[in-house]
C-alpha cells in the first residue's frame, strides 16, 4: 500500500519552501513552523477538556446500558451504512453519538465522540495500522460534514452585520447533503473494489 | 426560528447529561468513579493525536506562509473565470480541507471586501458551513488510534469537499442570482 500521506506531507512542505524562496517570503517559514508547533499544543489542550468530559459521561452511559438501548433502536438504519459492524453494540453506539453531535452542530463534542467511535472500531480492526472499511466510512461521514444548522457561520455573519444571517441554512443543508452522499458513494465503491482485491 | 435554535442548543447538553446520569443511577452505576475513569482515557488519546496534528499543522502553515496559494490562484484564475466561477472563492477550495481557521479568516476578508450578503459572501459561508477540515479530521481521528495507512480515506474526504464546493456554488447561484 502506497503511503500517500508521506508524499503529500513532503509535497506540501517542499512546495511551500520553494515558493517562499521565489516569493521572497522566506522569513515567514520559520515563524510558520513554530507557530504550528505552538498551535498544535493549544489545540490539544483545548480538545482535552471537552473530550475528558464526554468520555467520562459516555462511560456512565455504557455501563448503564443506555447505549445498547439507543443502538437497538437505530440499528436498522445503520446496517446499510455500516454493514460489517451492525452487531457490535459499543461501536454502533459510539458512532451514533458522534453523528448526532455532528447533526446538532456540537462541534466540540463531535470530535471527542468521533475519536471514541474510532477506538471502538479499532478493537474490531484486524490490522491495527490500517484503516478498516468501517473506519473509512465513519471518516467519510465526518469529513463531509453533517451539520444541519451551521451555527458558527451564522454567528460570524451576524457579527459581520448581515441582514439575514441564517439564510445560508438552506444552502448549507443542500451542499452538505451532496457532499455527504458523494463521500458515502465513493467510500462504498472503494470498499467493494478493495474487497475484490483481497480475494 | 432563531429562538427555537437557541433554546435547543441551550438545552441539548444539560438534557443529555441528566438522561445519562439518571439512567446510570437507576442501573446502579458508580457515577463518579466511572466518570473519572472514562475521562482518564482522554489523556492517552491526546498523546496520540498530538504528533499527527503537529505534522499536519506544520505542513499547512508552511504552505500558507509561502503564499503558494496566491501563486496558484494567479496562474489558474483565468481558467476558472471561463467556467463562471467567481475566482474569489477558489482559494476556499484549497484552504477549507487544510485549515478551518485559515478559511475562516479568508472569509472574514471576503465579507469586508465584498459584503456579507453579496453572492460571494453567501457562497463562501455555504462552503465553510457545509464541509469539514478534512486533513485535520484525518490527522486527529486516525492519529488517535495509531492508524498509519489511510487507505482511500484522503481521496474520499477530498472528493466530498469538492462535491460540497460545487454544490454550494450551484445552489447559491441558483437561489441568489
Amino acid at each position: 500500500m502506497i503511503k500517500i500521506i508521506n508524499k503529500i506531507w513532503f509535497l506540501l512542505i517542499i512546495s511551500g519552501i520553494i515558493t517562499a524562496a521565489i516569493n521572497g517570503q522566506m522569513s515567514q517559514i520559520s515563524s510558520a513552523i513554530f507557530q504550528a508547533a505552538a498551535d498544535s499544543v493549544l489545540i490539544c489542550i483545548g480538545l482535552l477538556g471537552p473530550m475528558a468530559f464526554w468520555l467520562g459521561l459516555m462511560k456512565i452511559a455504557r455501563k448503564g446500558g443506555l447505549i445498547k438501548v439507543l443502538s437497538d433502536i437505530i440499528r436498522p438504519i445503520f446496517k446499510y451504512i455500516f454493514p460489517d459492524i451492525q452487531h457490535n453494540q459499543d461501536a454502533l453506539g459510539a458512532i451514533i453519538l458522534n453523528i448526532s453531535a455532528n447533526i446538532l452542530g456540537m462541534g466540540n463534542s463531535a470530535t471527542p465522540l468521533g475519536i471514541k467511535a474510532m477506538k471502538e472500531l479499532q478493537k474490531l480492526n484486524p490490522d491495527p495500522e490500517k484503516a478498516s472499511p468501517a473506519m473509512c466510512t465513519l471518516l467519510a461521514l465526518n469529513t463531509s460534514g453533517l451539520t444541519v444548522i451551521p451555527a458558527t457561520m451564522i454567528g460570524l455573519r451576524a457579527a459581520a452585520g448581515s441582514s439575514n444571517p441564517a439564510i445560508i441554512t438552506i444552502t448549507t443543508i443542500f451542499a452538505t447533503m451532496i457532499s455527504t452522499i458523494t463521500a458515502l458513494l465513493l467510500d462504498r465503491t472503494f470498499r467493494m473494489f478493495r474487497g475484490h482485491k483481497n480475494e | 426560528m432563531n429562538n427555537i435554535i437557541n433554546r435547543v442548543s441551550i438545552w441539548s447538553v444539560p438534557l443529555i447529561v441528566i438522561i445519562i446520569l439518571i439512567f446510570g443511577y437507576i442501573r446502579g452505576v458508580k457515577l463518579y468513579e466511572e466518570f473519572t475513569s472514562g475521562a482518564a482515557e482522554s489523556l492517552e488519546i491526546i498523546l496520540k493525536i498530538f504528533p499527527a496534528l503537529l505534522a499536519m499543522l506544520t505542513a499547512i502553515n508552511i504552505f500558507q506562509a509561502a503564499g503558494t496559494m496566491d501563486l496558484i490562484i494567479s496562474h489558474f484564475g483565468v481558467f476558472f473565470e471561463k467556467l463562471n466561477i467567481p475566482i474569489q472563492v477558489i482559494p476556499l477550495l484549497f484552504l477549507r480541507p487544510l485549515s478551518g481557521s485559515a478559511s475562516l479568516s479568508y472569509i472574514s476578508k471576503l465579507f469586508e471586501n465584498f459584503g456579507v450578503d453579496s453572492i460571494i459572501g453567501l457562497t463562501a459561508s455555504t462552503i465553510q458551513g457545509s464541509t469539514e477540515t478534512t486533513f485535520y479530521i484525518i490527522a486527529v481521528y486516525f492519529g488517535a488510534v495509531g492508524i498509519k495507512k489511510f487507505s482511500y480515506s484522503i481521496f474520499v474526504g477530498l472528493a466530498g469537499d469538492l462535491a460540497g464546493f460545487f454544490a454550494a456554488l450551484f445552489i447559491c447561484n441558483f437561489l441568489f442570482k
